[in-house]
């Protein structure tokens, strides 16, 4: 029989995990994108921009009104397969980067990780380094202790509603909307995505942190098998760091290189610096790991070690796997060129399209029931329905022509104006009249142009629209 | 890390939950994580208080409605509070939405423009084609077809520019509120086959075909005089009346005989005979009762433009 007096714990407790700070050029370079990052974030969306409708918001993400503005970039929902190729993009980027420098995105770039960065930094001043984080969880609560953890849960929950708040200001103008926001006058999914991104931030970044890596994150997963021996990852080099008789800490006799060398001990003196800075708590001599999102903080306090023994610096390093077994690394292979063309062509699409992006579209749909129609005087008629779409951001007046049918006439019926509003589309029924044709049966391609009223400039044209001649009239 | 968890537990080994069966058949303790039970606890919450504010349970032959969850409605110009549910919902949302508001907005504009405003506005076109696009095909799209091309002898075809009644926007409103009756007697009894076949001769020539002068001849004489005395409705020039519906035999559009499916000229004429022998009577219903004046107007306006109308 079982031992009766084992407790079953019906879930798996998180260790808890006090990443000890560490300073280094790594470090530094993290800070210095986190601010980047958290100064564009924070700011953009009170920038202003003068367009030729007048001053607005720099970005705004307008999904009422299905416009997105990027600076001087006007996106429609016309335009939403650029949204196709920026996603291309960023995943070959991340193929492509994966693929040679292993989850720099994790480690850098990622949300999760700026995000948690933070919060341990707002951990580490109020509650102290990591010894200190230590006694203060495992001493009795007092007034001190209870003080100190709402002081941090405090500015942890500030900083998820300042996050919050500033992405919903993406999505509408963000000074009517914070005015309207603290004032209770702000509409439902404002407060809703506020209070959303308030909590999943506080939850994400305050308490989950590495959790979200390890147990939810797709890209975690999905971008290891993307590495291969080439790819560069966090690496501790272990034939260095053990020799051949293992690590040792620094005791009597193993103080100095040549000392260790000749015991056969490796340069590692155990001082378990590397596992103490680690955000996701793992040992990184224990080699390549799942959890592990290359944060690098390990290099930083291996590198800081080894220039206080003043011993060479790269035990812990950026290396990959064939470096480590003393091969060559290469990183010029055909997946890796094949990622690097890819992304190229994607970037150059995306660039065109969006120079050469029209200010007025236009699509044509020939009315199929019925095709064609004779008319009293025996001519035959086609309809259309057209759709004309103003991009830009003052009204448009146009002249609509046909091009390429011989003996044809537009018929727009009684309307003489055809102006269309500032970011706004026009549906229009044509009728196109033709002499009837004994010489042709079928269908005729021909052209709907655009041309503007004043300068007689063609500014668009249609694709290929197909009149259809049917000899009905011979007897 | 829940690996190295796990080798904390008493001997080394996997813990276990704690019972045996036959024996040795024991089960691993495989934690879930804390998380993952906290995210369960929550949706355990949220059914609890969705049974609250919802329809969830069914009690007898009913269930329970739901708390502070009503939703207020016109049924009829009168207000209705009802329990949260869906159909409600739309109901409200037909009535109260932002497209709902928009429609209203655009149709009272209408309503209030005259037809010459309408038909030279672009905005407005567009507007009708659209809603006008809907109810013809709710309503009169079973008789003239979807695209309005109608059926060659039996329903008139809107598209091409031959209007039976008069194709301006007035007659056309009036042809859609008080529907229309046409009417044609049979001359079978009238005519003998030659005279027949004199007068089918003679409404061939009038729109231009390629016929026997002598007969044609002949039949004119039927045609414009007491024998046959079809120019009492069609004129003796043969262009039709809009008054009574009577078709224009000179252009190049049979309203009725379905001549210009017919390949030889055989053909063509048995089915100009047949109508001439037979009559019409054909019947469109009247929609004023059915169809607010607002949507005749809309309609009026769509089928004015399906052809381009006069």
């Amino acid at each position: 029989m079982s031992d009766q007096k084992e407790q079953v714990v019906l879930f798996e407790e998180r260790i808890p995990i006090y990443p000890r700070s560490v300073k280094g050029r790594f470090r530094k370079m993290k800070w210095a994108i986190l601010i980047l990052a958290y100064t564009v974030y924070f700011v953009l969306p009170w920038v202003r921009w003068n367009r030729e409708v007048g001053s607005g918001q720099a970005v705004m993400f307008d999904i009422h009104d299905r416009i997105f503005y990027l600076f001087d970039l006007i996106i429609n929902p016309q335009d939403i397969f650029l949204l196709a190729v920026v996603l291309m993009i960023a995943a070959f980027l991340m193929f492509f980067v994966t693929a040679i420098a292993g989850r720099v995105f994790c480690g850098y770039f990622c949300f999760q990780t700026l995000w948690t960065d933070v919060y341990i930094r707002i951990e580490r001043l109020v509650q102290g380094e990591r010894p200190a984080r230590i006694r203060l969880a495992k001493s009795p609560w007092n007034i001190k202790k209870i003080n100190k953890i709402i002081l941090t849960h405090f500015l942890w929950l500030l900083v998820s509603f300042l996050t919050g708040l500033t992405f919903t200001l993406y999505w509408a103008d963000a000074y009517e909307l914070i005015n309207q926001f603290f004032r209770g006058q702000a509409p439902f999914p404002a407060y809703a995505t506020t209070l959303f991104l308030t909590i999943a931030t506080y939850v994400m970044a305050g308490l989950a942190r590495e959790q979200v890596c390890t147990y939810m994150c797709p890209y975690a997963r999905f971008q290891s098998i993307m590495f291969d021996k080439d790819s560069l990852i966090v690496a501790y080099d272990e034939k260095r760091g053990e020799g051949e008789a293992g690590r040792a800490k620094l005791a009597k006799k193993l103080k100095t290189r040549q000392d260790r060398e000749e015991k056969n001990i490796g340069d590692c003196i155990d001082c378990g610096f590397c596992v103490q800075v680690c955000p996701t708590g793992i040992d990184i001599r224990d080699g390549l790991q799942m959890s592990c999102v290359s944060c690098a903080l390990c290099i930083d306090a291996c590198d800081a070690v080894m220039d206080k023994l003043k011993w060479p610096r790269g035990l812990i390093r950026y290396a990959s796997e064939n470096e480590l077994e003393e091969k060559k690394t290469n990183l010029f292979k055909l997946r890796n060129i094949a990622y690097a063309i890819v992304l190229l062509l994607a970037i150059s699409g995306l660039v065109w399209s969006v120079m050469t992006k029209s200010l007025l579209s236009m699509s044509v749909m020939q009315v199929r029931n019925p095709l064609y129609v004779v008319l009293s005087d025996g001519h035959l008629q086609n309809s259309y329905d057209i759709k004309l779409n103003n991009k830009s951001q003052f009204p448009m007046t146009i002249d609509l022509q046909i091009q390429g049918l011989d003996n044809a006439r537009l018929d727009l019926g009684k309307i003489k104006k055809l102006k269309i509003d500032a970011l706004s589309s026009l549906n229009l029924y044509v009728r196109i009249k033709s002499v009837a044709r004994k010489d042709v049966s079928g269908q005729i391609p021909f052209k709907f142009v655009v041309k503007t009223v004043a300068g007689n400039q063609i500014v668009e044209e249609s694709k290929d629209a197909l009149f259809t001649m049917h000899d009905v009239v011979s007897q | 890390m829940s690996e190295v968890k796990q080798d904390k537990t008493k001997q080394g080994s996997v813990q276990t939950t704690g019972h045996a069966w036959d024996g040795d058949i024991q089960e691993f303790n495989n934690p879930l994580p804390r998380w993952w039970l906290w995210g369960f606890y929550a949706t355990t919450l949220f059914a609890v208080l969705y049974w609250v504010f919802y329809p969830a349970w069914p009690v007898g032959d009913s269930y329970t409605k739901g708390v502070f969850n009503n939703i207020t409605y016109k049924v009829g110009g009168k207000e209705v509070t009802t329990h949260w549910n869906t159909r409600a919902l739309l109901m409200k949302d037909l009535q109260e939405g932002e497209e709902a508001v928009k429609q209203r907005k655009y149709m009272s504009g209408l309503m209030a423009a005259s037809y010459e405003k309408i038909v030279s506005d672009p905005k407005m076109m567009q507007f009708t084609r659209s809603v006008g696009k809907i109810l013809f095909e709710d309503n009169c799209a079973a008789c003239h077809g979807m695209g309005g091309a109608g059926v060659a002898g039996l329903f008139p075809n809107l598209v091409d520019d031959d209007w039976l009644w008069g194709g301006s926007l007035k007659t056309i409103q009036a042809t859609i509120e008080s529907g229309r009756r046409g009417y044609m007697p049979g001359f079978k009894k009238t005519f003998n086959d030659a005279q027949m076949n004199d007068v089918v001769e003679y409404v061939m020539s009038l729109s231009g075909k390629q016929v026997d002068e002598d007969m044609a001849k002949r039949g004119g004489v039927l045609f414009n005089g007491q024998g046959g005395g079809c120019y009492y409705c069609h004129t003796s020039k043969g262009t039709g009346m809009a008054s009574v519906g009577s078709a224009n035999l000179t252009d190049s559009i049979w309203t009725v005989a379905k001549v210009s499916s017919q390949k030889t000229p055989e053909t063509k004429r048995k089915v100009i005979r047949d109508v001439i022998s037979s009559g019409i009577s054909r019947e469109m219903p009247m929609w004023k009762a059915r169809l607010s004046e607002a949507e005749i107007k809309v309609l009026t306006v769509y089928v004015h433009e399906l052809g381009g109308g006069k």
